[in-house]
Formats: C-alpha cells, sequence, structure tokens
C-alpha cells in the first residue's frame, strides 16, 4: 500500500519537472557536431575528392546499403565512379565513418531526411559530396600514402625519400 | 612420418619435410613469406621464427627459421613462445618500415597476405618516425601494375618468373636495402606466365592491372568454381563478378591439373565476356526487335518446317550443349563442327587414348616425368599451362641427384646450384624454335613429315618391331639414337604431342614411340585446340565436309550452329554456299562472328561465365564449370535455347541432360559423378556464390528501384546467387571462395589441401573418364621426308598464346599483346628471294582463297584478283627450307588453309631505296 502511494507521489512530482522533450518542429534541439545523422562525402584542404573507393565503409556497413565502384583518373587517382547510399536502409550506425582511411565519409547532425517517397532515399554521389572537409579539417590522404597522382610523384609524400637510383652501387 | 612435438602437443608429420610445411599441414598459423608450396624454401623473409628445444628438458631453445628446419623424429619446437612471437612481430615492424601508406589504394587490398601476417603477429601500431624509402615503377605491359614501394623483398617473384617459369626480363636489381625487382626498362613482361606474379607476390607490388580497370575487393565479387574455357588443358579457375560485369579470373586450385598457377591467356582472356561484340539479344534478319519469346517461337516454326535440319557442334561449348543439339536434329544429322583435317586427328586421338594402352598422364603427374619428348609442339603456345609443368619434369633429375646428396628437396636454392650438373633429358622436335628450348636437352627442327620421320625412328631404336623410317639421314639417325637412349633410362618417360602440326603421321609416331617404350609407365599426352575438343571427338559425329554435301545434295534445308564460326573450320566459299543454299540458319554463340553475321536468327548465349556444363580435358578429365552470375536476359545457356526447342521438352533441368548424356555415351558414363547436382544441400542451404563480408546488398539496385529484388534463384547448381549458406563443411574442391579466418589471400588454401601443395581435402574436382586399355597396331605409314621445291613454299600455321585461341581474342588486354600479323620464312629462302626482315611480300595463289565477290566489303585485308596476300616478312633462323609459318586462328589469316603450296613475290616499294 505505502510502496503504491510512494509510486505516485513519484510521478506527480514529475508534472513541476522541467521537462527533456522540445515542440520539434517549432523548437530545435542543438546537436552536437559528432552527431549522427545524413552521410556526406567531403574533399580534402586542397578541394579534390577525399573518398578513394576502398570500399570499406561498405563492407563495414550493416546494413549493406553502400554501393561504390572505384574508378582512376588520368593521373593515377583512385575516385568513385558512382556513390550510393540507400538512406531508407541506413541506421545511422557511423560505422561507416569509423572504417573510413581517408575521413571522406562523415555523419553530419542533420537528421530531418523524410520523403514521401522512399525512391528519394536513394543519395548518389552528387547527393552527398560537399565541398568542404567536414569535421576533420587538415587530412590529406595522398599526402601520406605512396600512390603517385597528378602533382605529387615518388618522395614527394610526407616522411618519403627521393627515389632509388637502382643502377648506382654506392651503398 | 615423424612424431613432433609443438607447443606440447604432439602431432605426427612427414618426415623430411620442413618444419613451416609440417605446421601448415597440420593447420596450425604460422607467418611466413617466401616460402611457397611450389617452389620450395628460401629463407629470405626471416618470418617464420620458432623456437627449437634440445631435448625435453631444455627449456631456453633457440630460435630457427621453420622453412629451413627439416623434421626430424621427436623434435620439439614451440611457434607460441614469447621469443619467437616477438621476433616475428619486431620482423614484421622491420619489413613494413618502408612499406608505403597505400592500402586503400592497393588492389591487394583485402587479400593481402602481407596483411593477413602483420595482423596475425601483432603488429598494429607503427613506432617507426623516420623516412621512407621509395621506388619508381614501371611499365610492365597490359596485364601487369608495378608498385615498387610496397615490396618486402621476398624475392618470391623473380624465383617465380626466372626459376620457375624460365622468363629472363623479370630481375632483382641494387644492393642493400635498395633491392629492385623490376626488368631492366620498361616493357610488357615477356613470359606468358606472368600474370602469376599476383598471386605469387605476397603484397601488392604486383597486380592485376586489367581487375584494376573495373577494380572490385575480393569480398564484393560473386565467384562460382569454373574451368578455362581458352585452351584444352581446362585449368581450374575462380572468375569473380560484380555490378553484373565479370571482373576477373584467378586460380582455383586442383592438385591434379593446375595447381598453384595460370597462363596469360587463361587469366587475362576473360574480357570477351565484357565484349562489345557479345549477341546481347536475339537478332531475326529482316525484324527490327524480337523478344526472346518470338526468338523461340520462330526457332520452333524453322525446325518444324524444315525438311531436315542439320545441327554443327562445336569443341567450345560444353558436353550438355551438344548432346542437346544431337538430339534435336537426331544423330544422322549431328556433324561436329571441326576442320577435316582437325577431325581426322582428333578421331586418332580419342582413338589412341581409349584402345591405346598408354596413360595419359594429369598436369601433376607430368611434373614427374623424367624424360620428355616432345613431337611437334610448341606447348607454351598450344597448351601453355603444361609448358610450365614441363619446366618442373626438367629438374626431376636434380632432385634425384639431391636426394643422393641427402639434399631436402624443398631446399630450393641447393637444388637450383646441382640443377647445372643434372637436368631430366627433354627432348623437343618442332617446326621452329620453342619457347622450351631452352631447357631442351637437345631439339630438332623440321617439316612435320621430318617430325614423324624422327619420332619413327626413336620408335625403332627402343624397339625394332616398330617400323624404320627408310632413307632417314645419318645425323637424325643419331639423334634419334640418343633420343631413345634418354628415354629408355627412365621411370616415368613422357611424350607430348598434338594437333598444332595438323599432321597425322606425328600423332602416329607419337604414340609408336609411346608404345615402344620400355617399362610399366609410359605416359602418352596430346594438346588438342580447344576445350572440349575431346568431349566432342569422344561424342563422336560427322565430318563438317558431309554437312556441306548433305546441304548440295538438298536432303536438309536448315541448320542450327552451335557456338561455332565455321569460317574457321573451312574454306570460305565453302561455307559461303552452305549459308546461302539453307533455307534458315540458326546460330547460337556468344559473340558476333562471320557466321553468326550471316544467319537469318542469331540465338544469344550465355558466355561461361553465366552458363553450366562439362568440358573434357586433354587427359581425358570430365570438369564442370558453373554460372558465376546469371545469364542477362534475354540470353541462355546454350543447352537451354536447344531444349527449349525439343518436341516433348523432357530436360527441364541440367542435372537430366547431364544424367542422359552419360546413358547416351557409355564412355561419358562417368560425367554425372563430375560435380553434386542442383540438390546438393549443406545443412538445407546451397552453396553461397557470395562471401560472408559482400556488400552493397541493399543499395546496387537501389537506383533502379529501392525495393529491392529478391535474390536470383539457381535452379542448375548446387550454388547460390547469395551470401545465405554455411562454407565450413563444403568440400573444397567446390569452393567458390578460398577463405579461412586470419587468411584473407589467397593462401588460405593451405588450409584446405591434405597437406601443403598436395591434394585438396575430400578430392581434386574431375573425374577422369579414360583409363588405359588394349592396345593398338604399330602404325605403319611413314610419310617421306619433306624437300622443299624450288620457289614454292608450304604454308605451316602454328598456333600463338595470344591470337590463335577464338575467344580470348575479345580481349582488350590480349589484343594489346596479339602476336603480329607476318609471315616467318628461313633466311636463306629469304636471300633467294632477296626479302629482308620487316619488308612486304606478296603471297600468290593461295588454293581455296575465297572470290572477291564472296568476301565482306570491310574485310581486313584487300585481295587482289590473283588472290594474293601482302605480308610484312620476318626472318626465323631455326625455320627448314621451303616452309612458311603464320599464326593460326588470326583473322586476317583464317581463309589460308593448312599445307597450302604457295608461290612468293618480293613486292619493290616505290619510294624506298
Amino acid at each position: 500500500m505505502l510502496s503504491q502511494l510512494r509510486s505516485l507521489w513519484e510521478v506527480l512530482k514529475h508534472t513541476f519537472v522541467k521537462p527533456d522533450t522540445v515542440e520539434y518542429p517549432e523548437q530545435r534541439r542543438e546537436l552536437f557536431p559528432r552527431y549522427r545523422g545524413r552521410i556526406i562525402l567531403t574533399r580534402d584542404p586542397d578541394g579534390e575528392e577525399r573518398c578513394v573507393a576502398c570500399n570499406l565503409c561498405a563492407v563495414a556497413c550493416p546494413v549493406d546499403c553502400i554501393a561504390l565502384q572505384k574508378a582512376e583518373d588520368e593521373n593515377g587517382r583512385w575516385y568513385p565512379g558512382f556513390f550510393r547510399i540507400n538512406f531508407s536502409r541506413c541506421i545511422m550506425c557511423g560505422f561507416c565513418e569509423e572504417a573510413c582511411p581517408t575521413n571522406a565519409i562523415q555523419l553530419t547532425p542533420d537528421f530531418e531526411m523524410c520523403e514521401y517517397d522512399r525512391q528519394n532515399m536513394v543519395y548518389e554521389k552528387q547527393h552527398l559530396l560537399i565541398d568542404g572537409t567536414g569535421k576533420y579539417h587538415d587530412y590529406n590522404f595522398y599526402r601520406v600514402a605512396g600512390m603517385t597522382i597528378g602533382g605529387k610523384t615518388k618522395g614527394q609524400a610526407e616522411n618519403e625519400l627521393p627515389p632509388v637510383d637502382v643502377k648506382t652501387l654506392l651503398p | 612420418m615423424a612424431r613432433i612435438e609443438i607447443d606440447g602437443e604432439s602431432y605426427e608429420v612427414e618426415d623430411g619435410d620442413n618444419l613451416l610445411s609440417a605446421c601448415l599441414s597440420l593447420g596450425l598459423d604460422l607467418p611466413y613469406f617466401c616460402w611457397h608450396p611450389a617452389m620450395g624454401s628460401a629463407g629470405a623473409c626471416r618470418q617464420c621464427a620458432v623456437i627449437q628445444y634440445k631435448d625435453a628438458e631444455d627449456s631456453r631453445g633457440r630460435l630457427v627459421m621453420a622453412c629451413m628446419t627439416p623434421v626430424t623424429g621427436s623434435m620439439r619446437v614451440s611457434i607460441a613462445a614469447e621469443q619467437a612471437r616477438e621476433f616475428r612481430s619486431d620482423n614484421i615492424e622491420l619489413l613494413m618500415i618502408n612499406h608505403p601508406h597505400d592500402c586503400p589504394v592497393c588492389e591487394e587490398g583485402g587479400e593481402c597476405h602481407l596483411q593477413d601476417m602483420t595482423v596475425m603477429t601483432g603488429h598494429t601500431f607503427r613506432r617507426y618516425r623516420g623516412r621512407k624509402r621509395t621506388h619508381n615503377n614501371q611499365n610492365l605491359g597490359p596485364f601487369i601494375n608495378h608498385e615498387m614501394n610496397r615490396c618486402i623483398a621476398c624475392y618470391r617473384c623473380v624465383r617465380f618468373y626466372g626459376e620457375y617459369a624460365g622468363g629472363h626480363d623479370l630481375q632483382v636489381f641494387g644492393v642493400h636495402n635498395n633491392v629492385y625487382f623490376g626488368r631492366f626498362e620498361d616493357g610488357a613482361l615477356e613470359s606468358e606466365f606472368s600474370g602469376n606474379l599476383v598471386e605469387v607476390c605476397p603484397t601488392g607490388v604486383f597486380t592485376d592491372k586489367t581487375f584494376s580497370a573495373h577494380y572490385s575487393r575480393k569480398w564484393d565479387l560473386q565467384t562460382a568454381p569454373s574451368i578455362c574455357v581458352h585452351c584444352s588443358l581446362g585449368c581450374n579457375i575462380a572468375p569473380g563478378e560484380r555490378y553484373g560485369e565479370l571482373r576477373r579470373v584467378i586460380n582455383r586450385y586442383n592438385g591434379d591439373v593446375n595447381g598453384y598457377f595460370l597462363c596469360d591467356r587463361g587469366r587475362f582472356g576473360y574480357g570477351f565476356v565484357n565484349s562489345p561484340e557479345r549477341i546481347r539479344k536475339p537478332l531475326l534478319k529482316g525484324h527490327p526487335e524480337i523478344t526472346a519469346a518470338m526468338a523461340e517461337k520462330h526457332f520452333h516454326d524453322v525446325l518444324k518446317a524444315a525438311k531436315a535440319t542439320i545441327g554443327i557442334g562445336s569443341p567450345r561449348a560444353s558436353l550438355e550443349a551438344n548432346f542437346a543439339l544431337r538430339t534435336l536434329v537426331g544423330e544422322e544429322n549431328f556433324f561436329l563442327g571441326l576442320d577435316d583435317t582437325e577431325h581426322t586427328l582428333l578421331e586418332t586421338i580419342t582413338g589412341m587414348m581409349r584402345n591405346g594402352g598408354i596413360h595419359s598422364p594429369s598436369l601433376r603427374e607430368v611434373e614427374q616425368a623424367d624424360a620428355v619428348l616432345i613431337l611437334g609442339e610448341d606447348v607454351t603456345h598450344s597448351a601453355p599451362r603444361l609448358a610450365l609443368s614441363l619446366r618442373q619434369a626438367a629438374r626431376n633429375a636434380a632432385f634425384a641427384l639431391a636426394g643422393t646428396m641427402h639434399i631436402p628437396l624443398w631446399q630450393d636454392a641447393s637444388i637450383r646450384q646441382i640443377q647445372s650438373q643434372a637436368r631430366s633429358p627433354l627432348f623437343i622436335a618442332s617446326i621452329c624454335a620453342t619457347r622450351l628450348d631452352d631447357i631442351a636437352t637437345d631439339t630438332y627442327q623440321g617439316g612435320p613429315e621430318d617430325i614423324a620421320r624422327l619420332g619413327f625412328a626413336i620408335a625403332h631404336h627402343l624397339n625394332h618391331e616398330s617400323p624404320e623410317p627408310a632413307g632417314l639421314g645419318n645425323a637424325e639417325n643419331s639423334l634419334a639414337a640418343a633420343v631413345a637412349a634418354g628415354l629408355k633410362l627412365a621411370k616415368r618417360p613422357l611424350i607430348v604431342s598434338g594437333t598444332s602440326c595438323s599432321s597425322l603421321a606425328v600423332i602416329q609416331a607419337a604414340y609408336n614411340v609411346a608404345k615402344a617404350l620400355p617399362g610399366q609407365n609410359p605416359q602418352l599426352t596430346f594438346t588438342m585446340p580447344e576445350c572440349n575438343s575431346l568431349g566432342l571427338a569422344i561424342m563422336g559425329g560427322k565430318r563438317l565436309q558431309q554437312a556441306f554435301e548433305r546441304m548440295n545434295e538438298n536432303l536438309a534445308d536448315s541448320v542450327i550452329i552451335l557456338e561455332n564460326d565455321l569460317y574457321r573450320r573451312a574454306p570460305g566459299p565453302n561455307v559461303d554456299l552452305f549459308l546461302k543454299t539453307a533455307a534458315h540458319a540458326v546460330v547460337i554463340d556468344s559473340l558476333i562472328n562471320a557466321t553468326a553475321e550471316k544467319a537469318g536468327l542469331q540465338l544469344p548465349a550465355a558466355a561461361f561465365a553465366e552458363s553450366e556444363g562439362t568440358l573434357v580435358n586433354n587427359e581425358g578429365r570430365a570438369q564442370r564449370f558453373f554460372p558465376v552470375y546469371p545469364a542477362p536476359e534475354p540470353a541462355r545457356g546454350s543447352w537451354q535455347w536447344l531444349t527449349g526447342a525439343l518436341e516433348n521438352f523432357q530436360w527441364r533441368h541440367h542435372d537430366d541432360l547431364t544424367a542422359a548424356c552419360a546413358i547416351t555415351f557409355p564412355a561419358l558414363a562417368a560425367i554425372t559423378g563430375v560435380s553434386p547436382g542442383a540438390d546438393y544441400t549443406i545443412k538445407g542451404c546451397k552453396i553461397p556464390r557470395q562471401p560472408h563480408r559482400y556488400s552493397g546488398r541493399t543499395a546496387m539496385h537501389s537506383d533502379i528501384n529501392v525495393r529491392e529484388p529478391g535474390q536470383p534463384h539457381d535452379a542448375e547448381t548446387p550454388f547460390s546467387f547469395s551470401m545465405e549458406g554455411a562454407m565450413a563443411q563444403v568440400p573444397p574442391g567446390l569452393l567458390p571462395v578460398i577463405w579461412a579466418p586470419g587468411w584473407d589471400s589467397n593462401q588460405s588454401i593451405n588450409k584446405f589441401q591434405e597437406e601443403t601443395g598436395g591434394h585438396l581435402r575430400d578430392g581434386d574436382a574431375g573425374v577422369r573418364l579414360i583409363e588405359k586399355s588394349g592396345s593398338l597396331e604399330w602404325f605403319r605409314d611413314i610419310p617421306a621426308a619433306f624437300k622443299p621445291q624450288q620457289e614454292v613454299w608450304r604454308i605451316i600455321r602454328l598456333p600463338h598464346i595470344f591470337g590463335s585461341e577464338e575467344l580470348s581474342l575479345h580481349s582488350p588486354s590480349i589484343a594489346e599483346r596479339l602476336s603480329s600479323s607476318c609471315l616467318f620464312m628461313n633466311p636463306l629462302d629469304a636471300g633467294t628471294l632477296g626479302v629482308s626482315a620487316g619488308e612486304q611480300v606478296a603471297i600468290i595463289n593461295l588454293a581455296g582463297s575465297p572470290e572477291d565477290s564472296a568476301r565482306d566489303e570491310d574485310e581486313l585485308i584487300d585481295l587482289e584478283e590473283n588472290s594474293v596476300l601482302e605480308i610484312v616478312a620476318q626472318i626465323d633462323k631455326t625455320l627448314p627450307r621451303g616452309l612458311l609459318v603464320i599464326t593460326a586462328g588470326l583473322p586476317e589469316f583464317q581463309f589460308i588453309n593448312y599445307w597450302t603450296q604457295v608461290t612468293l613475290k618480293k613486292i619493290h616499294q616505290e619510294g624506298l631505296s
């Protein structure tokens, strides 16, 4: 009996507590930058596409909602020929961002993605790719990697020695 | 057998094996790089360190390299000992110091042995902060990408390329930690086996360039067990598909056939499947668009209306498709669709294999042969993978010598050392120099008759009951005696011959030699032109020429041509007339060709990667290939078009068709046992074609429709187009994808073999149809020696690895390596004509060349009235006088008959001095 009364009391007490919920959409909560919402593809500090089409996001995705195809430009730079996310399947888990070795794929605090037609939830590369660097400003994968791309040959990446002259006999 | 103790557990292992191989055979995980089961131990990478204890009391032990340590009885070792683990982890850290940060953009990523080993040893964090050494790359041609930065200097590439495959142009350069693996200068790798570098290299230095052009990770490829269709050897392959396109072909291990290696034609020839020249839709002449249903109805109508329908089979179609055609048109109307000479040769070979009483060896047995005679073949071009096996066979004397010197057989460097002292005899008699001449004990060049005569002479020297060729020269006679002496000493002698020379006498001579060999184990193997040549020959049927006659005599008025370009098989005018006479010509094929263009009805056939069927290789082994992905509508398997047209539609499924074929042909009775049928399941599940990490399932088709389609259903095979199902209990011979936990790379095959480099557990795929029985009489038709005539030459068409095979011609990467369309001639002949290398000559009086009216206007070569072909001449010193060699199968030479007598004229080019 006493316990029931106490429960009633506890519940009623909450009538006077400030509510956690807000009157969405008139009122909006402030979201943290690392909130996991709509996925974007970012560019590196030089303005080039960061994604190198390594397929790690796709394989990390627990609902298999990412599909892409590697392509290569004339300078040897890998990029996704197409990049598709089926947001009607996406569970915003952020595994893709965790898996991404180039910081290309990032989750943003935007979660307002309602559509009348489910087909519109399928985002292609042009819908995903933004012009900025997103959350990580400095990283440029190709400056670290050993691959030759346009404007960077062997020995010009970070922490690289100039290419070995194999014909020298000097120690 | 020896009993050894590893980490306190007692194991039974092969005595004399090396410890690494023994550990891997036991299923233990021990990291390694430079050791390869086919190439033995080098001790270069220092990765497989273990602790070996002196005796039961020893608690300290010493560090040894497992790959260089022979297994001895009551040995005690530890893989898990802290010191050994630390050493292996440090070693990886050192190997990784200069390794670039490339994994996301590396084609090897996800199936990389270096990744596997790095994870296995626990090196997860880079401590080194210094600068990395870099290398410039080379352009190695259309097949292979080069990214030298990724090298860990295990030396596997040069050991494979130079020592195993006999290539000369891939070397190691530089000193100390600057070593560089590449060519002296940029350029395509010359070896026909360069593609294996992709799989031999444990990192991403050598990767598949054709795959990189439409790259997918290993885990994203849908794969099914398949058989290479580019020559008669039937190598096992694992083609991979993504987004409806065939992406690559890799080796699929078969302990009896190809083992670890493929040739470049097999690996890179797959491009024809994606070719724009594919027949994608049914085509009815005079009708703009027809659907599959309309095509099927028209096909029915043609069959119904026809007085009689001729069916022309194909050596590149499966047994089932040929059988379905034979049933559809009736036995009396079924023709094999082979070149006339080839038909004779294949019939003879089939007779020898079935009733000749001589064993036809698998490639594994070829590698164990201790004396080899090649009669009239350049195997590198006619059956490339066989050449690689013959190269290993030449080492058997060194292995035998090593045995007497107590050198273990896996001590690669030591065996290579003594190789100069002992080499198994390999004799090559061929028309001109071959790619195996560098390891040959002796070579002989002559016309086909001369080769046959030499063969008959060898047989006579071995056994005097065998007929002797009359009037043999002294040189030939002493060579024959020497060859006979070499073969006589051998325990497992092998005779190799085939259809390259288009000479019956050569094949009969080869049989005589094999029959004359003393001892119990003579072996005889024939190379054939296509993947199912032997299967078709076993099935048997009439000659193509008879089909032409039948049509001419008006006994039949329609024809169904199954996966066959008749212009490759018979003189153009005859085919023209044949197709013109036929009221209806139906072609079922996957690629557009001259025959298909002339057909009234084209039915799109599925390529090998889209359909199923059984092929019989040159050994007599029946093997099944399975569709990797569903044939894109409206293409269907040839057998489906044909069974669909059968009156009472008795065979709905491929298994029924196979069973019916086995019943009809007692010689093919075993084909039902080649692989399990469509009802095969493991715990209620079919075998998944997709790896368990297959990605993008809910997004790959969502651009078309966000509602995902169901997985295609496969009613014909034990496989499913899905990732569902357990892989653990699948017999290794049926595994689409080779993968084991911790072993993402192809090296995981160790986990599925009885012992490393041995047979697959539960048996290798395929069933041998022919075992030796009976005996044939000596062949006594010895031809007269070839005598060159004044100003008359004979054309010889020899196969070339890149260019002679019909399908691979349509692969873009192979097209870049095509053999040049030129004419080879003897320097003396060239001298009399006044021609030097690179100059144009005109071939005159090509017998059997077509009239102008019959050729298409867009034909590559303009034929003048007297059927003259202008062509660049090249000089081949080894070619006998009076012979001219061209590459067989090149479209521009298609109309030139074999053994045609021609005259030559030098073309004086104006404006040139």
